[in-house]
């Protein structure tokens, strides 16, 4: 069986950032597994602009910036194959993949890196009632068409969820000649980035309207309607507030899902609040040498994040192909998210294995205006931060300081919350 | 002495800015975390302007169509209109980033160009 340093499930723009920080950390032996035909993930079909302004200080867009990071794996000589399904990983590391040439074939990791992205919450999940006609798309799979396969999927459009992807194929649908008619949002805050609310949304006039839902579906070949209806504070429809949108195309956009199949088959420990591995400060699972890092650890809003986040699992897979992490250290400090705050990227820490500093990433559950995060060491507050509002549609982060922590001998947990002005 | 509210969007950060203007005269930006947000701020409320991204249909290549933008910001008001230049337009792969695919988009003077590579059919996929 054919062994590399390190492994990584997943060519998106998480499995290549953790690529190139592992090869420029030493590691020379990387196989990178990727199902589709091309490098790049679904950067290849977010062909809008707004990507990269952290990571090249420039604005690119998705294509542009995948290339970037293809052209660095390249220009480093890391091997990766294309059309390669990865079907299991075991426990001691043995991934085991097919594709066209090589049949089912398997290959020993000494670490191994899962980038494998994430999935959008489809019909089925959301439980509306009404026919199954065709028209019916994810915003994911309507931006594939429109994008990549070059068809428009529809001309008169509601979309249903005010994710990012819903609202960029609102401009995307309307700028090729649809028209968007409403994008109808369950929630009484918007799920995407404010700057594509402005962009997407009121570039164009198409409404928002915040605590909407879809309650029926018409139609039995093609769609030809829904009903829309406001929703109370627990999400129940509100007899009498149904209004009827005559339309062709229904667009979900309502939440995405760490893809996790394997991470489970290896055994890997799942957050029932993330849907993603458990991880520490190295962003290692509970599983001794296996990482995560991007949309399958915690779904992120910016591939500038998911790129800083695939870095560290880079450095740290790299460092424990050299044997640096194989004492496991001694004092792990236990996160915990409180009071508005849902979960936090890393769960665990030992503070020993820490970089000098290190970014905690979160979300809160609800819209909370005139704020503070907080951070507390045990019963200490040693955080407080004024934040005019954080939202569930956007990731917070906080950075801690392995001096600090050093500096509180004894410490147990950590505690991060949003706390009323 | 007018107020307006704007959500920047030069970046994910999404920042409130308040903009004052006196009789057209932007006097005072304020909320923007960066010199992106100033520029953006002052530009929205005299000349708005936007990237277009849009695709094209590729003949010969591995893709069926390639991602385009406007090189540069085009007025919001000319959005339409780039697209319409871009009707129809076909073009033969390979095609590269940065290759021009319509100059001097609907009289912005501004080009727009691939944003993807598309490498010919039948070329070996490295």
């Amino acid at each position: 069986m054919k062994a590399y340093d390190i492994v990584i499930v997943g060519g998106g723009p998480a499995g290549l950032a953790a690529a190139v920080a592992a090869r420029k950390s030493g590691t020379d032996s990387i196989l990178i597994l990727e199902r589709e035909r091309e490098l790049g993930g679904i950067l290849n079909q977010c062909i809008h602009s707004g990507f990269g302004l952290h990571t090249f200080n420039e604005e690119l867009t998705g294509p542009e910036y995948a290339a970037r990071f293809v052209a660095e794996v390249k220009r480093l000589g890391i091997e990766y194959r294309l059309n390669t399904m990865v079907v299991d990983i075991s426990r001691d590391k043995v991934v085991t993949s097919v594709n066209r040439e090589d049949g089912m074939f398997s290959v020993r990791a000494g670490a191994v890196i899962l980038a494998m992205g994430c999935r959008e919450r489809s019909r089925g999940a959301l439980n509306i009632p009404g026919y199954r006609p065709a028209g019916i798309y994810s915003a994911g799979t309507a931006q594939r068409l429109v994008n990549r396969e070059g068809y428009l999927p529809g001309r008169r459009v509601v979309i249903l969820g005010s994710g990012d992807i819903g609202l960029i194929m609102a401009r995307r649908m309307t700028l090729e000649g649809a028209r968007v008619l409403l994008v109808a949002e369950l929630q009484p805050y918007s799920g995407g980035l404010k700057r594509n609310i402005v962009q997407c949304l009121d570039d164009y006039g198409i409404p928002l309207k915040l605590s909407h839902t879809v309650v029926d579906i018409q139609g039995k070949e093609r769609l030809t309607g829904v009903t829309v209806a406001r929703v109370d504070a627990s999400g129940k429809p509100i007899p009498g507030t149904e209004e009827q949108y005559d339309c062709d195309t229904l667009l979900l956009s309502v939440g995405l899902i760490p893809e996790n199949e394997l991470s489970r088959g290896a055994g890997v420990e799942i957050s029932p609040v993330t849907s993603g591995p458990v991880v520490n400060e190295s962003l290692e699972t509970n599983i001794e040498g296996i990482f995560a890092c991007g949309n399958v650890l915690h779904v992120h809003d910016l591939v500038d994040y998911v790129s800083e986040e695939a870095s560290a699992a880079g450095r740290s897979a790299a460092e424990y192909v050299r044997g640096l992490s194989a004492d496991g250290a001694g004092t792990v400090i236990r996160m915990n998210p409180a009071d508005g705050v849902r979960y936090t990227v890393p769960f665990l820490i030992r503070p020993e294995r820490m970089d000098e500093k290190m970014t905690v990433r979160f979300r809160v559950g609800s819209v909370c205006r005139d704020c503070y995060v907080s951070v507390y060491f045990d019963g200490e507050r040693v955080l407080h931060r004024r934040r005019p509002v954080v939202a569930p549609g956007e990731m917070e982060q906080i950075v801690l300081e392995k001096e600090k922590i050093l500096a509180h001998p004894g410490l147990e947990v950590i505690t991060v919350k949003i706390e009323e002005a | 002495m007018e107020k307006r509210e704007l959500i920047c969007i030069g970046c994910p950060l999404g920042c409130p800015i308040t903009v004052t203007l006196d009789g057209g005269t932007v006097t005072a930006v304020e909320g923007n975390t960066c010199k992106r947000g100033d520029d953006y701020a002052r530009r929205e409320v005299t000349n708005p302007t936007r990237i277009v991204t849009s695709t094209v249909t590729v003949e010969g290549g591995c893709d069926r169509t390639v991602s385009v933008k406007t090189r540069t910001d085009v007025p919001k008001s000319m959005i339409f209109d780039c697209m319409r230049a871009l009707r129809g337009v076909k073009v033969k792969a390979p095609v590269h980033i940065g290759d021009v695919i319509v100059p001097d988009a609907a009289g912005t003077g501004v080009d727009i160009v691939a944003t993807s590579e598309v490498e010919q059919q039948g070329a070996g996929i490295v």
